[in-house]
């Protein structure tokens, strides 16, 4: 689930405004955008790329490995049906609001076809200096720079401060991996902490949580037998019980997914669980020092 | 969206399951009416909770001046926080054997995960406690759907084999009702076996996936909506995510992650958060109406505004505010901290246009935003 410069990636609904937008930037970090896909209008060129009807028809004529999707919720399903069945390495599901019954539906698929997917609702993936696949400010070299720290979020505008605030203590991401703010998801914490986890080039993990599911008690699990130090952020703590706090996926209910008992579970792994994400330089640097 | 347990039931009769023939009412009078008609009834407040019994919101009534009183002292208690407004009188079913049956979204498994237990009637709380070998499971691939082996694996604690197929043709329609109605929680407890030998389901919880009630409009005008305060429901209506909270602490932020978290640091710095309110994702650009609703709430005695731009840009929410802030002219105190996406001319926006310097960090302007409210006006 890290992309890499040699990486071909296809963008599913590349003509409309956002998928525009991002995939010129895309190019212009370096990702190697080779086609997108678009039904109405394949046959012509966008952004430098042909357009296809299909991803099948895209992985026949041109051949792909990651597709980043900007699709509507509802179309969703289909499209990532398409690429799965393409034979796709992975695919970059960006879109919020998608029936979770249709993401049980694509994640079940892409299980079957050995599909990896990130997501949905995720900001994407960054891997600075290499590329990036969605929509992530890695061309800002205030919050993306080359280095040894993997970052895991739910949250793209979250993930995005906690990236900025390791820029300005020194360090640089490995990799950025957004996961996404879904309840059911393709890549939970723990599957992208245990990549890092393999990952040479990793030096320290940053988790950042939030209220919600149990995620990151299933990290913590892992993180306890883990070499690399992990520090960790969970918003939410000051989110009232029972209200779902913009991400579908950050709800508590019944008394699950609290606040309380993922700082319980990580702490006890031996990660160290800070109150603000000014402090995170600090907290990896202490950690890093042992 | 929750559904009331009037509102389910339609849904599991539609697919073929039994339930209590029964009317929804809003006076004690048509509660007794009903009871003429039907015989003895249970007498059911309609809200969108559970523990309604516990609560004394489901009563048993052999006449029809019993289920009149019943009706009478019913309507108008407080369950959870709701108000009972209507009841369901039901015809009582002489019950043999209860059963548990529910179909849900299951994060672990990532897909649909029937459950059935032969001891009913209890919360499935307490029965995963109490008895977690009595409560069955079987996970299910929604691109195959559920099948007569899940079944036989799912009732093999059923004692009563005449009811075995019945059990798995219901478990079957369960899913069906599950899977046409986008749920994220159906459940069917207690689910009876009456002495004549049919199964009914007494009780139906059904909560629907918000995400999916655009494909299903018409499902979504039964369920019930969200209680809401004045200023949610017109945050709604203009497509923000708007929280009303107790603090002096107004918040402006984008996205999920980022606006928690800054209720959170707010509340670090010994602060008291007014709201929750977020901009991001599509909804970037509504930073003025975002910014009025805020500012609508009369206990916001400061305002901290936390831009971080991934896909939002800081400089489209930037001005967005200036605009607002121009217009409204408000006296509470702004504090900002831009960082991302447009950030550059975010900040130098604010500067021609407000002669507002944001702060380096978020911490910073938190923390000055919350001895502004403690200063007042």
């Amino acid at each position: 689930m890290i992309g890499r410069a040699p990486d071909r990636v296809l963008v599913q609904g590349i003509t409309g405004r956002q998928g525009s937008f991002w995939t010129e930037r895309m190019q212009a970090y370096g990702t190697r955008v080779v086609a997108g896909v678009n039904p109405k209008k394949a046959g012509t060129e966008h952004c430098g790329v042909p357009v296809c009807a299909s991803a099948h028809e895209a992985m026949k004529t041109v051949g792909f490995d990651w597709s980043v999707l900007f699709i509507p919720p509802l179309a969703t399903r289909d499209a990532a049906l398409d690429a799965i069945e393409a034979g796709a390495r992975g695919l970059v599901i960006l879109t919020e609001h998608i029936p979770v019954q249709d993401v049980m539906y694509v994640l079940a698929a892409a299980k079957a076809g050995g599909t990896r997917v990130v997501g949905p609702n995720t900001a994407g993936l960054v891997t600075p200096g290499e590329c990036f696949l969605g929509f992530m400010p890695a061309f800002n070299h205030s919050i993306f720079r080359p280095g040894r720290i993997g970052v895991i979020s739910r949250s793209g505008s979250l993930g995005t401060l906690i990236c900025l605030n390791l820029v300005q203590a020194g360090f640089g991401e490995s990799a950025f991996i957004g996961i996404g703010g879904d309840p059911i998801l393709g890549t939970t914490t723990r599957d992208a902490l245990e990549a890092l986890d393999r990952e040479k080039s990793t030096d320290a993990v940053v988790i950042v949580g939030e209220i919600g599911g149990a995620m990151e008690e299933e990290a913590a699990e892992y993180a306890a037998g883990m070499g690399k130090p992990v520090v960790a952020f969970i918003a939410g703590g000051a989110s009232p019980p029972g209200k779902r706090m913009g991400h579908a996926g950050a709800i508590v209910m019944g008394g699950k997914g609290s606040y309380a008992s993922k700082r319980a579970a990580l702490e006890k792994a031996g990660t160290r669980v800070i109150d603000t994400p000014s402090d995170v330089g600090a907290a990896v640097r202490d950690a890093l020092a042992g | 969206m929750n559904f009331e347990e009037h509102a389910a039931k339609p849904l599991l009769l539609g697919a073929g399951i039994a339930v209590p023939p029964g009317e929804l009412v809003a006076s004690a009078e048509a509660a007794g009416d009903v009871a003429r008609r039907l015989g003895p009834v249970v007498v059911k407040a309609q809200v969108p909770a559970g523990k309604r019994g516990k609560a004394g919101g489901i009563r048993p009534a052999a006449s029809p001046s019993e289920a009149r009183l019943a009706a009478g002292e019913i309507l108008g208690m407080r369950i959870a926080g709701h108000v009972v407004e209507r009841v369901l009188v039901e015809g009582q079913c002489r019950i043999a054997h209860e059963y548990y049956a529910a179909v849900l979204n299951d994060p672990a498994t990532k897909g649909p995960l029937v459950l059935f237990s032969a001891q009913g009637g209890m919360d499935v709380e307490a029965l995963a406690a109490d008895a977690p070998d009595a409560l069955h499971r079987a996970a299910v691939d929604i691109r195959v759907g559920f099948d007569e082996a899940m079944g036989r694996d799912l009732l093999r604690d059923v004692a009563q084999a005449s009811s075995r197929d019945e059990l798995t043709a219901l478990l079957s329609r369960l899913y069906t009702v599950y899977r046409e109605n986008d749920a994220e929680l159906l459940e069917v407890n207690p689910l009876a076996l009456t002495q004549e030998g049919t199964l009914v389901a007494l009780d139906c919880k059904l909560v629907v996936d918000d995400s999916a009630l655009t494909r299903r409009p018409a499902l979504a005008e039964l369920g019930v909506p969200d209680a809401l305060t004045e200023l949610e429901a017109r945050a709604k209506a203009a497509g923000l995510k708007y929280i009303e909270l107790d603090g002096d602490v107004g918040v402006l932020a984008n996205g999920a992650g980022l606006t928690m978290t800054t209720m959170d640091v707010v509340q670090h710095h010994g602060g008291r958060p007014a709201n929750f309110m977020e901009i991001g994702g599509d909804a970037y650009t509504l930073a003025k109406p975002a910014l009025e609703l805020v500012l609508a709430n009369p206990r916001v005695k400061s305002l901290v505004v936390n831009f971080c731009g991934a896909f939002a840009r800081t400089d489209v929410m930037v001005e967005g505010v200036i605009g607002a802030l121009r217009e409204l002219k408000p006296t509470t105190p702004v504090f900002f901290s831009v960082h991302g996406t447009g950030e550059a001319e975010a900040v130098a926006a604010l500067r021609s246009s407000l002669g507002i310097e944001p702060f380096d960090t978020m911490d910073e302007a938190v923390v000055a935003a919350i001895n502004a409210a403690r200063r007042g006006p």
